[in-house]
C-alpha cells in the first residue's frame, strides 16, 4: 500500500445539481426523440395523406398557452426560492417552492384538461400514439417536479436550511422543464 | 499510512449467511454493486452466447430445421437482446461501478441509493424480458400480452442502465481527489465519463422510442408503428453500430490503464488520447437522429451538392468514431515500445481493443450503399465483434482490478492461453459472417414477419455451410472460453494467491489502497500532482524520467 499526501477536504462539487443536470438532460432527450418521431411522421402524412390530425379532432389552445405562460412564473418562483434560501429566509423559501408546486400542479390539470377536450382516440393511429407518448412523458416530468418541490420545501422548512444546493438544483429542473415544454407546446400544439 | 485496513471476515455461521446475504441485496456499496453486475452478466452471457451458437448451428443447413420457427426467431431475439443490454452495456457499467470511485480518490459513488435502484430495475426488467421472450412476447413475438410486457422490462433495463451511468457520470465530475483534474483522470474513468455522457442522450431516446412502440402496440390501429413488429425499425439504432460502439469506448479507457502499468510510464500525448476517445462516443449521435446514416449505392454518380449532403452526416456519425477508435488505440498501444510487463490484463485488454476498432471499421463499411452489405449477415458480425472486444476487455478488466475486490489474483499462466481462445472465438464467430454477408446471406437483425424467417431462408453460390459452421464453432468456443474464465475467476479469488495491496505495481490511485479495498475505500482524501499519482512516489522505477 502506498502512502501518499493527505489533503484536506475539498470544497462542495455541487454533486446535487450535476445529478439533477444529468436527469434533467435525459428528460430532455427522451422528450426530443420523441418530437423528432412527431414530426417524421407528421410529415410523411402530410405527404402521402395531405392531413396529420386525425377528423374532427381540435387543439384547445387556451389551456396550451396557459401551460406555457405558467412557465414564466414557475422560473421566477424557483429562482425567489434560491435568493431567499441563499439569505436563510425560510418563509420566503417555503412560500416560493409551494408556489412552484401549486404551478406545476396547475400544468397537469390542464393537460388533464386538453387531454380530454381532444378525447383522442389511443388506437387512432400514428397521431394518438404520439400525442399520448409526447404529453404523457412530459406530464410524468411536471409530476417529477411537483415531488421535486414538494421534497425541497419539506427539507428546508424542516430546518435543513444550510442544504441550499438542493434548492439550486430544484430551480435547475424547472428551467429544464420549461424548455422541455416550450419546445412541445410549439410542435405539438402550434404548428400541430 | 493513508489508508484503513480491510475489515475482518468472520467464519461463516448461518445466521452470518443470512446477514450477508441481506448485506449484498441491500448493497449500497459501489464495489458490490459493480461485481453483481459482473456475476449476472457473466451468467447471462453464457446463456445468451450458447443461444446465439444454436442460432448459428440452425443456419448451417436451411434444408433441415430442427427448431420450430417461431421459437428460433425468439432464440436470435434473446441473443440480440441479451448480448446487448444484459451483458454487453452491463460488464462495463458493472466495472465502472467497481473501480471509478477508486481512481477518483473517493470514498463513495454519487447518489450510492439510486445505482442500487439501477440494478434492480436492470435485474428485474432483464428477467421479465427473457421471461417474455420464452413466451414468445419478444421482436416479433405472436403472445400479445408477453410482447407488452417485453416492451416494457426493455425499457426498465434501459432506465436502471441509465440510472446506474448518470451515478457514474455524477461521480467523476463531482467526486474527484484534490488535484485530479480532468485531463488527469484515468483513461478508464474518462472512457466511463464518455460513455455516461452519451448514454444520457442514446438510453433515453431508447426508452421513449420502446414507449411508443408499447403504446402502439398496446392500442392498434392502422398506425405505421406497428407495434412489436416495429421494434427493430424504432428501437433498431440502439442494437447496432455506431451505438454499440459507444458502448464498447470503455475498453478503449481501459487498455490505456493497463499499458500504463505494464510500461510503468506516462503515456504521451495525453491529450490526444483522450481526445480520440472522446471522439470514438460520437456514435451517440447516431442515436440522436434515430436513422442509419448510409451513404447510398450510386454514390459516386451523384450530384456535387447530393454528395456533401449525404457526406457530412456520414462523416460525423460513422466515420470519426472510426477515427477516435484509431487513434485512441494508435496511440495508447504507442506506449507499448517502452518494453512492456506482458501480463494476461494487457493482453486481454489488447485483443479486445483490436476487436472493438475492426468492429468500428466494419460497422462503417456496413453504411457504406455501394459495399452492398446493408440487410446482410455481414452486420452480424460487426456486431459480435464489438461484443467480442467487450468480453476481451472485461475478462483482462477483472484480471487487472480483481486484485482491489477480492484480495486475490487470477494466475497469468492460465489466463494467456485463455485470451488467445477467446480472441479466436470471436474472430471465428464474426469475420465468417462478413464473407457470408458478402455472399448476400440476409441478416436477422429482428426479421420483419411478413418479410420471412430470414434466419433460415436462405441460399448463396459458395460454401454457406463453412461459413456457418465456422460462425457456429466460434461461438461456441466463446462459451467455453467464457465458462472457463469464470470456473477460473471462481477458484482463484476465492483460494487463490494473495493479490497484496499493489499487484501491479500501479500507476492510479485505486492502488493507493488495501486489497480487497475497505467498504470506504480510503480513510483520508489524498493530494494528486498528477495522472499517474503513484509513478510520481516511485522516482527510482519510472521509465520515462
Amino acid at each position: 500500500m502506498t502512502a501518499l499526501p493527505s489533503a484536506p477536504a475539498p470544497a462542495p462539487r455541487r454533486q446535487l445539481l450535476v445529478g439533477v443536470g444529468l436527469a434533467s438532460a435525459a428528460g430532455a432527450a427522451a422528450t426530443g426523440g420523441l418530437l423528432a418521431l412527431f414530426l417524421q411522421f407528421r410529415d410523411r402524412a402530410m405527404s402521402t395523406e395531405g392531413a396529420w390530425l386525425p377528423e374532427g379532432i381540435k387543439v384547445p389552445m387556451v389551456p396550451a398557452n396557459v401551460m406555457l405562460i405558467a412557465l414564466l412564473p414557475i422560473c421566477v418562483f424557483a429562482q425567489w426560492a434560491v435568493y431567499s434560501a441563499t439569505r436563510g429566509d425560510r418563509p420566503h423559501t417555503g412560500a416560493a417552492l409551494g408556489l412552484t408546486g401549486m404551478l406545476g400542479l396547475a400544468i397537469i390539470n390542464a393537460q388533464a384538461m386538453i387531454w380530454k377536450v381532444m378525447a383522442v382516440p389511443a388506437a387512432q393511429g400514428s397521431y394518438s400514439v404520439l400525442f399520448y407518448a409526447l404529453t404523457g412523458l412530459v406530464t410524468l416530468l411536471a409530476i417529477i417536479g411537483v415531488v421535486f418541490s414538494a421534497v425541497t420545501a419539506l427539507r428546508f422548512l424542516g430546518g435543513r436550511t444550510a442544504d441550499r444546493e438542493v434548492v439550486v438544483a430544484h430551480a435547475l429542473y424547472w428551467y429544464a422543464f420549461s424548455v422541455v415544454f416550450t419546445m412541445l407546446w410549439f410542435v405539438v400544439y402550434v404548428t400541430k | 499510512m493513508t489508508t484503513i485496513d480491510p475489515h475482518a471476515v468472520p467464519a461463516p455461521s448461518d445466521g452470518a449467511l443470512v446477514a450477508s446475504v441481506a448485506g449484498w441485496v441491500t448493497t449500497t456499496d459501489h464495489k458490490r454493486l459493480g461485481r453483481l453486475h459482473l456475476v449476472v452478466a457473466a451468467v447471462v452471457a453464457l446463456a445468451a452466447l450458447a443461444v446465439a451458437a444454436l442460432v448459428a448451428f440452425e443456419r448451417i443447413d436451411t434444408e433441415s430445421v430442427s427448431l420450430e420457427l417461431g421459437g428460433l426467431t425468439q432464440m436470435f431475439s434473446f441473443a440480440r437482446f441479451g448480448l446487448t443490454y444484459l451483458v454487453m452495456l452491463p460488464l462495463v457499467v458493472g466495472l465502472g461501478l467497481a473501480i471509478v470511485p477508486l481512481q477518483l480518490g473517493a470514498r463513495s459513488l454519487a447518489f450510492p441509493r439510486l445505482a442500487a435502484t439501477g440494478f434492480w430495475l436492470w435485474l428485474v426488467g432483464g428477467v421479465l424480458a427473457v421471461v417474455a421472450i420464452a413466451a414468445n412476447g419478444g421482436p416479433n413475438g405472436g403472445n400479445p400480452r408477453f410482447v407488452d410486457l417485453f416492451t416494457l422490462s426493455a425499457g426498465l433495463v434501459v432506465l436502471g442502465l441509465l440510472a446506474s451511468l448518470v451515478c457514474l457520470g455524477a461521480s467523476i465530475m463531482t467526486t474527484r481527489a484534490p488535484g485530479l483534474n480532468m485531463r488527469r483522470l484515468p483513461f478508464f474513468s474518462w472512457s466511463i465519463l464518455v460513455l455516461a455522457l452519451g448514454a444520457v442522450v442514446a438510453l433515453p431516446i431508447a426508452a421513449a422510442d420502446l414507449l411508443v412502440v408499447f403504446l402502439a402496440h398496446k392500442y392498434p390501429s392502422l398506425s405505421e408503428l406497428s407495434g412489436n413488429r416495429a421494434i427493430g425499425d424504432w428501437v433498431g439504432f440502439a442494437f447496432t453500430q455506431p451505438v454499440t460502439l459507444l458502448f464498447a469506448v470503455p475498453v478503449l479507457g481501459l487498455l490505456g490503464d493497463v499499458v500504463g502499468t505494464a510500461t510503468r510510464s506516462r503515456l504521451t500525448p495525453r491529450g490526444p488520447i483522450l481526445g480520440a476517445i472522446g471522439l470514438a462516443g460520437l456514435g451517440v449521435l447516431a442515436a440522436a437522429i434515430q436513422t442509419p446514416v448510409f451513404l447510398s449505392s450510386g454514390f459516386a454518380d451523384l450530384s456535387a451538392n447530393d454528395k456533401v449532403a449525404e457526406l457530412l452526416p456520414f462523416l460525423l456519425v460513422q466515420v470519426l468514431p472510426l477515427l477516435g477508435t484509431f487513434l485512441a488505440v494508435a496511440l495508447v498501444a504507442g506506449g507499448l515500445r517502452t518494453k512492456p510487463k506482458v501480463s494476461a490484463a494487457l493482453v486481454f485488454s489488447l485483443l479486445g481493443a483490436l476487436e472493438v476498432l475492426a468492429g468500428a471499421a466494419a460497422g462503417v463499411l456496413h453504411h457504406v450503399g455501394d459495399a452492398g452489405l446493408q440487410g446482410s449477415v455481414f452486420e452480424e458480425g460487426t456486431w459480435l465483434l464489438l461484443v467480442g472486444g467487450v468480453l476481451l476487455g472485461s475478462m483482462g478488466a477483472v484480471a487487472h482490478w480483481g486484485p482491489k475486490w477480492w484480495g486475490r489474483r487470477l494466475p497469468d499462466k492460465a489466463l494467456l492461453p485463455l485470451a488467445l481462445l477467446t480472441f479466436v472465438g470471436v474472430e471465428l464467430a464474426s469475420v465468417p459472417l462478413w464473407i457470408a454477408g458478402f455472399a448476400d446471406q440476409p441478416g436477422a437483425v429482428f426479421p420483419a414477419v411478413e418479410a420471412g424467417p430470414s434466419v433460415v431462408e436462405f441460399s448463396y453460390s459458395g460454401p454457406a455451410s463453412l461459413w456457418n459452421t465456422l460462425s457456429a464453432a466460434g461461438l461456441a468456443l466463446l462459451v467455453v472460453s467464457v465458462l472457463a474464465f469464470v470456473l477460473l475467476a471462481l477458484r482463484s479469488f476465492t483460494t487463490g494467491e494473495s493479490a497484496g495491496d499493489d499487484p501491479w505495481d500501479g500507476l492510479t490511485l485505486e492502488w493507493a489502497t488495501t486489497s480487497p479495498a475497505p467498504a470506504d475505500n480510503f480513510a483520508a482524501l489524498h493530494a494528486v500532482r498528477s495522472a499517474e499519482p503513484l509513478l510520481d512516489l516511485k522516482p527510482s522505477t519510472r521509465s520515462d524520467a
